[in-house]
C-alpha cells in the first residue's frame, strides 16, 4: 500500500524555483533514501512534505488524502514526524522536555514513549535534566530522533542526520534504525552520505538541481549510476 | 532597639513604616509587571497598551460589581475569563499579524490600541475618577509590632507572590509551559511538534490578561483610577521589569519592591516627589546595572 | 566600473523629482507671502502644519532611518519650550534668539537622555525615552520661577520687543499679535524647508546611505564599515536639536506653557507617529502626505473629542496592518514616482537601471 506520495511537486523561494515536479512514493513499512549533493533540493522536499512550505493540496498525498496545503501541526497530527536538518532542539527545554514536547500534538498511545526512547538511546536517560543544547552533536541528534518518535508517527522524515557527526557516532545512530523500523514506522532518509543511505534503505531516489535523476532498489542501482545522477553526467560545476 | 529620646524612636518607626508600605506597594507593581513580562518573554512583544488594559479590567470589575451588587473579588473572578478571552482574540486576530523581524508594527499597533482603549473608556465612563467599593476591608489594618499593616496592601503583596509562583509552575512544569518556551525558542520547529504558534501566543496573552485582572482588582480597590491612568501603569510595569531584569518573574517582584520603596521614600520627603523618586531609582539601576538585578542567564 | 566598454554614471534625480523641485521652490515663495494675503487664523493653521511637519520629519529620521523608536520626543519639545521661556523670563533674552538657543538646550538634555535610553534595545528603548520624558516633566513642574505645575505665560512686553515686530508694525501696519504670529510663521517655514533639505542631504550622503544600510541589516552594515552606533547617536542628537527649536517655536506662538501640555505624549508623539505612519515611514514624502491627511481629519473631526482620537487610533492600526508603507508607499509603488529620490540609479549608456540594493549604489558608485 502506498502510504505517502508526491505528485509533480514544485516549490519555490520567491523567484528561485527549488523543486521541479518531484514524484516519489513511500510504501507502508518501507525505508526510502533521498540522496543528492548540497543544494539538490532534498531539504526543500522534506520541508514541503512536513508542511513548513505550503504546496498545492494534490501535490502531496498521505494515505490517499491530499495534504499538500496543510500546515505542519496538522501534518504531524496525521502521522508524519520530522527530524529537521540541524536537529533544532529547543534551547530552553531539557532533554526530557524536548522529548515530551514531541508528543504535544498527538493524543493517545503507541509504541513509543519516554521509557522506550531511553531504551533506544540509554545515554539520554543519564542526561535527561541537562539543557538539550548542552549535549554533544550525536546526543543532540538522538534527542531529535526521539522527539520525532514521541508522536508515534506512521512516517518518520530524517533530514541529514549524519551531517557534521563523526563516523563512529553516525554508526551508533544508524544502529537504532532496525528498532525504529520494527516499531512499524516507514522512514524517509535524506542523506549526502551514500554509503549509509544504501545500507538502511530499501529504495533510493537521487536528486540534482530540484529534479529526481535516478531511482531504484538499493541492491540494484550501481555506484556508477549513482555517481552520475549525483554529480551530473560529464563535467558539472557546483557552486 | 531602645531609644532614650522619643523623637528618634518615632523617626526609626517611621522609616520601618515607610519601608513596609513601599514593599507592599511593590506587590502591586509586580502584578502590573508580570503580565508585561510573560508577553515579552514568550513573543518578544512589548505591549504599550498594557497599562490601559489594566484600567480596562478595573472598569470591567467596577461594572460587574455595581451591576450585580457583587463583592469585587467575585467580580474579578467573573472578569478574569472574559479578560482571557479578550486577550486571546486580541492576540490571535490583531497582534499576531504584527509579529516579525521588524519591531515597528507591534509598537505602533499597541500604541494605537492604547489610544483606542483610553478614548473608548472616556466615551463609556467619562473622565471621572472611580474606585471599586470594598466596604470595611478598605481601611482594615493588622497591628504588627510598631507598624500597622493594611489588609489590602498585604493581600496585594501575597497575591503577587501567588501569581508569580503560579506562573512559574505553569511555565516550567506544565505541558502548556513547555509549549510556551519551545515556541518562544523556535516557532517553525514548534510547528513540527504539533504546536500552533498563533494559538500559543493567543493563550499567552490571554494568561497575561488574567494577571492583568488580578492587578486591576487591587488597583481599583486601593486607589482612584480614570480612563487616562493607563500609561503611568505601563511605565511602572516597565520600570519594574527592567529593574528586576528581563525574563525573570521573581525579578519583577524585586523590581516592583525597589520601585515601591523608592516612591514611598520620595513621598515621605515631599508628596510631589513620589513618582519622580521612582523614575530616579529606575534610571540609577539603568546606569549601574543596565541588565537589572536578575538578568536571564541564557538569552 | 569605468574600465568596461560601457559607460556608467550614477544618478539620483528623476524627471518627476526635477519638476517637483521647481514646484516646491514656488510653493515656498508663495507660502512666504501668506501673512500678507490671508487671515490670521489661516496663518496659524499653516504654522501648525509646518511645525507638526518638522516634528514628523524628525521622528521619521529617528524611527524610519535610524531604527530608534522613540516615544519620548515630547521631552525635547517641552524642554526646548521651557528653556526658551526661562531665557526670556529670567534672563531677558530676545524670544526669537531664545528659540534658536533652545535647540542647544535640547541637545544638552539629549546627552544624558541618550546615555540612559541607549542602554535599552528595540521597543524598550521607546518606553525608556517615555520614562525620561516623564521624569523631565516632573522636574520642570518643580521649577517655581516658571510657574511650577500650573505653568506660566510669555510676558507681553517680551513679544512686543521681539526682533522684527516693530519693523512689521511700522512698515505693514500690523498689530503686535499679528506681527509676532507672522514672525513665528516665517520661522516655521524656514525651519520646515531647512529640515526637509537637511534630511534629504543627510540621506544622500555616504553616511545617510549607511543609515539605510543600518536599518536594513545592522550586522551587514557594520561589515561594510558603517559605524551603526555613531550614526544613531548623531541622528538622536540632531533630531533633539531640531525638535527642541520646534518646541520653543510652538510655545513662542502659543505664549502660554504648562508642563502637562508641553510634555504631552499625545500632542507631540502620538500625533507625530500617526502622521508618519499614515503617510509612509522611511520616506521624506510620507510625513508631508501624512500631515495633509492629519490636518484634514483634525479640521473635520476634532470637535468630536475622544471619538476623534478613537478614529485616529483605528486608522493608524489599519494602516500598519494593511498598508505598512503608508499612503505615499502605496502611491509610489504604483507609479514609481519619487519626489526625494535617495536611491541611486546606474545609468548605462543612457538607459536607466534602478539598483535594487541601495547599499551597492552607496559604496561602489
Amino acid at each position: 500500500m502506498t502510504l505517502l506520495q508526491t505528485h509533480a511537486l514544485t516549490a519555490r523561494y520567491g523567484d528561485f524555483q527549488a523543486l521541479f515536479g518531484i514524484d516519489i512514493t513511500l510504501e507502508a513499512g518501507e525505508t526510502v533514501a533521498v540522496i543528492g549533493a548540497n543544494g539538490a533540493g532534498k531539504t526543500t522536499l522534506m520541508r514541503a512534505i512536513s508542511g513548513v512550505l505550503a504546496s498545492a493540496p494534490e501535490q502531496i498525498l498521505f494515505e490517499g488524502q491530499p495534504i499538500g496545503a496543510l500546515a505542519s501541526p496538522d501534518i504531524v497530527m496525521r502521522g508524519i514526524a520530522m527530524v529537521p536538518e540541524g536537529r533544532k532542539l529547543f534551547p530552553s527545554l531539557t532533554v526530557e522536555e524536548n522529548l515530551l514536547i514531541g508528543a504535544y500534538g498527538t493524543k493517545g498511545s503507541g509504541a513509543w514513549n519516554l521509557a522506550r526512547i531511553y531504551d533506544l538511546f540509554p545515554i539520554l536517560k543519564e542526561r535527561r535534566h541537562s539543557p538539550g543544547t548542552a549535549l554533544s552533536g550525536g546526543q543532540q541528534q538522538m534527542v531529535a530522533i526521539g522527539r520525532a518518535l514521541m508522536s508515534n508517527p506512521k512516517v518518520l522524515l530524517c533530514d541529514e542526520i549524519s551531517l557534521g557527526l563523526a563516523p563512529v557516532v553516525i554508526k551508533d545512530i544508524y544502529a537504532a534504525f532496525p528498532q525504529i523500523k520494527a516499531s512499524g514506522a516507514s522512514i524517509v532518509i535524506v542523506e549526502q552520505d551514500i554509503g549509509h543511505a544504501l545500507k538502511v534503505a530499501d529504495r533510493i531516489y537521487c536528486m540534482m538541481e530540484g529534479r529526481i535523476t535516478l531511482s531504484g532498489r538499493s541492491s540494484e542501482v550501481s555506484r556508477d549510476a549513482i555517481h552520475s545522477a549525483y554529480f551530473g553526467a560529464g563535467v558539472h560545476e557546483h557552486h | 532597639m531602645r531609644s532614650t529620646r522619643p523623637i528618634s524612636g518615632r523617626a526609626s518607626m517611621n522609616i520601618i513604616d515607610t519601608l513596609v508600605q513601599g514593599i507592599l506597594l511593590g506587590g502591586l507593581y509586580a502584578l502590573f509587571a508580570a503580565g508585561l513580562s510573560i508577553v515579552f518573554g514568550i513573543m518578544r512583544l512589548v505591549n504599550l497598551a498594557h497599562g490601559d488594559l489594566i484600567i480596562f479590567a478595573a472598569f470591567a470589575i467596577l461594572t460587574i460589581t455595581s451591576m450585580f451588587g457583587l463583592n469585587p473579588f467575585l467580580s474579578a473572578l467573573i472578569a478574569a475569563p472574559l479578560m482571557f478571552a479578550a486577550g486571546w482574540l486580541l492576540q490571535y486576530f490583531l497582534l499576531n499579524r504584527t509579529l516579525g523581524k521588524d519591531i515597528l508594527p507591534p509598537l505602533l499597533v499597541t500604541f494605537g490600541l492604547s489610544i483606542i482603549i483610553q478614548n473608548g473608556l472616556l466615551e463609556g465612563f467619562a473622565a471621572d475618577s472611580r474606585r471599586v467599593p470594598l466596604g470595611s476591608l478598605e481601611a482594615a489594618t493588622i497591628p504588627l509590632g510598631a507598624v500597622n499593616i493594611g489588609v489590602m496592601p498585604l493581600l496585594t503583596f501575597l497575591s503577587a507572590i501567588v501569581v508569580i509562583v503560579g506562573l512559574n509552575t505553569l511555565i516550567y512544569r506544565a505541558p502548556i509551559g513547555r509549549a510556551f518556551r519551545a515556541t518562544s525558542d523556535d516557532p517553525v520547529t514548534a510547528g513540527l511538534m504539533g504546536i500552533r504558534p498563533q494559538r500559543i501566543f493567543a493563550t499567552a496573552t490571554g494568561l497575561a490578561m488574567v494577571v492583568v485582572t488580578v492587578a486591576a482588582l487591587y488597583l481599583g480597590t486601593r486607589a482612584n483610577f480614570d480612563p487616562s491612568a493607563g500609561p503611568s501603569r505601563l511605565i511602572y510595569a516597565f520600570e519594574a521589569v527592567i529593574i528586576g531584569g528581563l525574563g525573570s518573574l521573581w525579578g519583577t517582584l524585586v523590581g516592583g519592591v525597589v520601585l515601591g520603596v523608592a516612591q514611598t521614600i520620595g513621598a515621605t520627603i515631599n508628596p510631589e516627589w513620589q513618582i519622580l523618586a521612582g523614575h530616579i531609582a529606575f534610571l540609577a539601576v539603568l546606569a549601574f546595572k543596565p541588565r537589572g538585578f536578575f538578568p536571564r542567564a541564557v538569552d | 566600473m569605468s574600465s568596461t566598454a560601457q559607460t556608467w554614471t550614477t544618478k539620483t534625480g528623476t524627471r518627476a523629482s526635477g519638476l517637483f523641485g521647481i514646484a516646491a521652490i514656488l510653493v515656498v515663495i508663495v507660502a512666504a507671502a501668506a501673512p500678507f494675503l490671508v487671515s490670521r487664523d489661516i496663518v496659524q493653521d499653516l504654522f501648525f502644519i509646518l511645525t507638526m511637519l518638522v516634528l514628523a520629519q524628525n521622528w521619521n529620521l529617528l524611527a524610519g532611518y535610524a531604527g530608534l523608536l522613540s516615544i519620548g520626543q515630547q521631552a525635547f519639545v517641552g524642554f526646548g519650550a521651557y528653556s526658551m521661556f526661562g531665557m526670556v523670563i529670567l534672563l531677558g533674552v530676545d524670544p526669537l534668539l531664545a528659540t534658536l538657543l533652545a535647540g542647544f538646550f535640547a541637545v544638552l538634555l539629549a546627552i544624558p537622555s541618550g546615555f540612559f535610553s541607549f542602554r535599552l534595545q528595540g521597543a524598550y528603548f521607546g518606553v525608556g525615552t517615555w520614562v525620561i520624558a516623564e521624569a523631565v516633566r516632573l522636574v520642570v513642574a518643580q521649577w517655581k520661577a516658571l510657574g511650577g505645575g500650573t505653568g506660566t505665560s510669555l510676558p507681553g512686553e517680551a513679544r512686543k520687543a521681539m526682533f522684527g515686530v516693530d519693523f512689521l508694525k511700522n512698515t505693514f501696519d500690523m498689530k503686535t499679535s499679528q506681527a509676532s504670529d507672522a514672525i513665528a510663521y516665517w520661522f516655521a517655514l524656514v525651519l520646515a524647508a531647512a529640515t526637509v533639505l537637511l534630511f534629504y542631504r543627510i540621506l544622500r550622503t555616504r553616511q545617510g546611505l549607511g543609515l539605510a544600510a543600518v536599518r536594513d541589516n545592522e550586522t551587514a552594515a557594520r561589515a561594510l564599515g558603517v559605524n551603526a552606533q555613531r550614526m544613531k547617536v548623531f541622528v538622536y542628537l540632531t533630531t533633539a536639536f531640531v525638535t527642541g527649536i520646534t518646541g520653543a517655536l510652538i510655545y513662542l506662538q502659543k505664549a502660554r506653557i504648562s508642563p502637562d501640555a508641553a510634555f504631552s505624549v499625545t500632542d507631540w508623539t502620538a500625533y507625530v507617529l500617526f502622521i508618519v505612519v499614515i503617510g509612509g515611514i522611511g520616506t521624506i514624502e510620507g510625513p508631508i502626505v501624512g500631515m495633509i491627511v492629519f490636518f484634514v481629519l483634525q479640521k473635520t473631526l476634532s470637535d468630536f473629542g475622544s471619538v476623534y482620537l478613537l478614529i485616529l487610533g483605528f486608522i493608524g492600526i489599519a494602516t500598519m496592518i494593511f498598508a505598512p508603507a503608508g499612503l505615499w508607499g502605496l502611491f509610489s509603488a504604483h507609479t514609481g514616482i519619487q519626489l526625494f529620490p535617495v536611491r541611486r540609479r546606474l545609468v548605462l549608456n543612457g538607459s536607466d537601471h534602478t539598483l535594487q540594493d541601495t547599499r551597492k549604489g552607496g559604496f561602489n558608485g
